[in-house]
C-alpha cells in the first residue's frame, strides 16, 4: 500500500499516562483500490465543478480549462461520471500505470 | 446575463438543473468560484481515509465539518461516536482529521461534547465551538439517552447524525433508523413481511423538534449547498442543535458506488426522506420536491429492497412504503405548488 504519512508532532513530548492519541496524519493513497479509472473529455468539460463538489475523496484537481483527477487518490467510485451534466467523464477499465 | 459582453466570441452558456446548482461554475464571479486551492477553504478531513468507494458519509462529514470550521473561525473541537466514520478515519496511531478530534465510546458522544463545551466555558474560551457527530446507530439507538439529555440541558453543541440507515461498519445490522422492508443481516427477507418490520423505528429529527431546541434540520449529500447553509446557520446559534444528514452507503444498501448522489437525490424526491428545518420546536423551512418520483425509482437500484420486486408480499410492501412517503409529503407540505413556494 502506497503511503505518504507525516508526523503531526514530536512523539517524545507525549506524557506516558495520556490516553491513546493519534501521532501521524494519515495520508494513505487509495489509488490502487481502483478497478475503473475516470477519463475526462477536455472539450466537453465546461468547468461546472460538480465532479469537484461531489468527489468523496477530493481527487478532482483544477486545470486551466478542465478538471482532472489525482489518480494516486481516486478510488474509482464513478460518482463524477454519473453526476457530470455534460457526460464529459467516462469510466474506463484500469489497466495499470 | 451577468457577463454583459456582446462579442461574437462569447461562449455559449449552459444552465443546469442539478440540485440547487442552477448555474455553472464558470458563470459565477471569480471570487465565488469553487477553487480547491483557495486558502480560506478548510479541509477538516483529508483524502487519506479508508472509506469505501462512493462513501456518502465521507462526503457529508467533510462538507459538514468544513462548513462548521469556517463558521467557527477555525476554533472547533469534534467529538465522534463509534461508527464507520470513526473507524475509517482513525486507525491508531493515524488520523485523517486536521482538527482537534476526540472519540470515547459508542453511546456517549453527546455527553463527551457537553463536557468539552463546559470545560471550554470554564476555561474562559467560549469562542471554541463543539461539534459531536455519529452514525445512526450511535445516535438513534445506543447514544440516544445522552443525546436527549444534551437537548434537554440545551448544551452549546451541534450534534450531527450521519444516517446510513443501519450498522454498516459491523456488517449491516438493523438500527432504529432502518426503513421498513429493508433487508439487513438481522432482518432477513423471509416470511409474510420480508425485511424490516413495518411500524418499528423512530424519527430522531422529529424527537429533536419535540425537545424544542433552537435548531433542528435534516440535509442530504445530494444538496451540499443546502447542507453547508444549514451547518453555518446552526453554528451561528448557541444552544443544542441537531443536524440529520442522509448519507447513502453503497456497501450496506447494495447499490452501485456511482449511484450515491443519485440515490440521495431520489430519497428526497420520492418523499422517503423529508428535508426540513425547525427552530424552537416549529418547522420553519422545507425543501420542496421539484420532480416527484414513485418510491420504486428509489428502491430499484438498492439490493436491500430487491426482494420486494419478486414476490406478491413485496408488492404490498412497496405500496405501504409509497403510503409512508405520501404521509411525509403531506405532513411537511413538500409538494403543494398551490400553496406558498419557498
Amino acid at each position: 500500500m502506497q503511503r505518504q504519512s507525516r508526523d503531526l508532532f514530536d512523539v517524545s513530548t507525549i506524557p506516558d499516562d495520556l490516553a491513546p492519541i493519534a501521532t501521524v496524519l494519515s495520508g494513505m493513497l487509495p489509488g490502487d483500490w481502483r478497478s475503473m479509472r475516470p477519463l475526462i473529455d477536455r472539450l466537453k468539460c465546461v468547468k461546472c465543478g460538480l465532479c469537484w463538489l461531489y468527489c468523496p475523496v477530493q481527487c478532482v484537481v483544477e486545470k486551466p480549462r478542465w478538471f482532472d483527477f489525482d489518480l494516486a487518490v481516486c478510488k474509482g467510485c464513478g460518482v463524477c461520471a454519473q453526476e457530470c451534466p455534460h457526460r464529459a467523464i467516462l469510466m474506463v477499465e484500469e489497466m495499470g500505470r | 446575463m451577468t457577463n454583459g459582453t456582446t462579442s461574437a466570441a462569447i461562449q455559449k452558456l449552459h444552465f443546469y438543473q442539478k440540485g440547487t446548482f442552477t448555474v455553472g461554475n464558470r458563470l459565477v464571479s471569480e471570487a465565488d468560484r469553487s477553487v480547491q486551492a483557495s486558502i480560506d477553504r478548510s479541509n477538516a478531513l483529508t483524502c487519506g481515509h479508508r472509506a469505501c468507494q462512493g462513501c456518502g458519509e465521507a462526503l457529508g462529514a467533510r462538507y459538514a465539518l468544513d462548513a462548521a470550521l469556517r463558521a467557527a473561525g477555525g476554533n472547533l473541537i469534534a467529538v465522534n461516536a463509534t461508527g464507520c466514520l470513526e473507524v475509517f478515519t482513525t486507525p491508531y496511531p493515524e488520523t485523517s482529521w486536521q482538527i482537534p478530534w476526540i472519540h470515547s465510546l459508542f453511546g456517549n458522544a453527546a455527553a463527551v461534547a457537553t463536557g468539552v463545551a463546559a470545560a471550554m466555558r470554564v476555561k474562559g474560551r467560549p469562542e471554541i465551538r463543539v461539534v459531536a457527530q455519529g452514525g445512526d446507530g450511535g445516535t438513534t439507538d445506543i447514544g440516544f439517552g445522552c443525546l436527549s439529555g444534551m437537548f434537554e440541558r440545551n448544551d452549546d453543541v451541534l450534534y450531527i447524525c450521519y444516517d446510513n440507515e443501519a450498522y454498516m461498519n459491523t456488517g449491516v445490522q438493523r438500527s432504529s433508523a432502518t426503513p421498513p422492508a429493508a433487508r439487513t443481516a438481522t432482518t432477513p427477507a423471509v416470511g409474510p413481511q420480508p425485511g424490516n418490520v413495518f411500524g418499528t423505528g423512530k424519527s430522531v429529527p422529529k424527537i429533536a423538534v419535540a425537545h424544542g431546541i433552537p435548531f433542528v434540520a435534516t440535509a442530504t449529500v445530494a444538496d451540499l449547498h443546502d447542507l453547508e447553509r444549514k451547518v453555518v446557520k446552526a453554528m451561528g446559534i448557541h444552544g443544542a442543535r441537531y443536524l440529520h444528514i442522509h448519507v447513502p452507503c453503497p456497501l450496506g444498501w447494495g447499490s452501485a458506488s456511482q449511484d450515491t448522489i443519485r440515490l440521495a437525490q431520489l430519497a428526497v424526491e420520492c418523499g422517503m426522506f423529508p428535508v426540513f428545518e425547525a427552530e424552537h420546536g416549529v418547522v420553519t423551512g422545507r425543501r420542496k420536491i421539484r420532480r416527484r418520483v414513485p418510491v420504486e425509482d428509489y428502491l430499484k437500484p438498492q439490493r436491500r429492497f430487491a426482494h420486494l420486486f419478486t414476490t406478491e408480499e413485496g408488492r404490498k410492501c412497496i405500496s405501504q412504503l409509497q403510503a409512508m412517503a405520501d404521509r411525509n409529503i403531506a405532513e411537511y407540505r413538500l409538494f403543494d405548488w398551490e400553496g406558498d413556494v419557498e
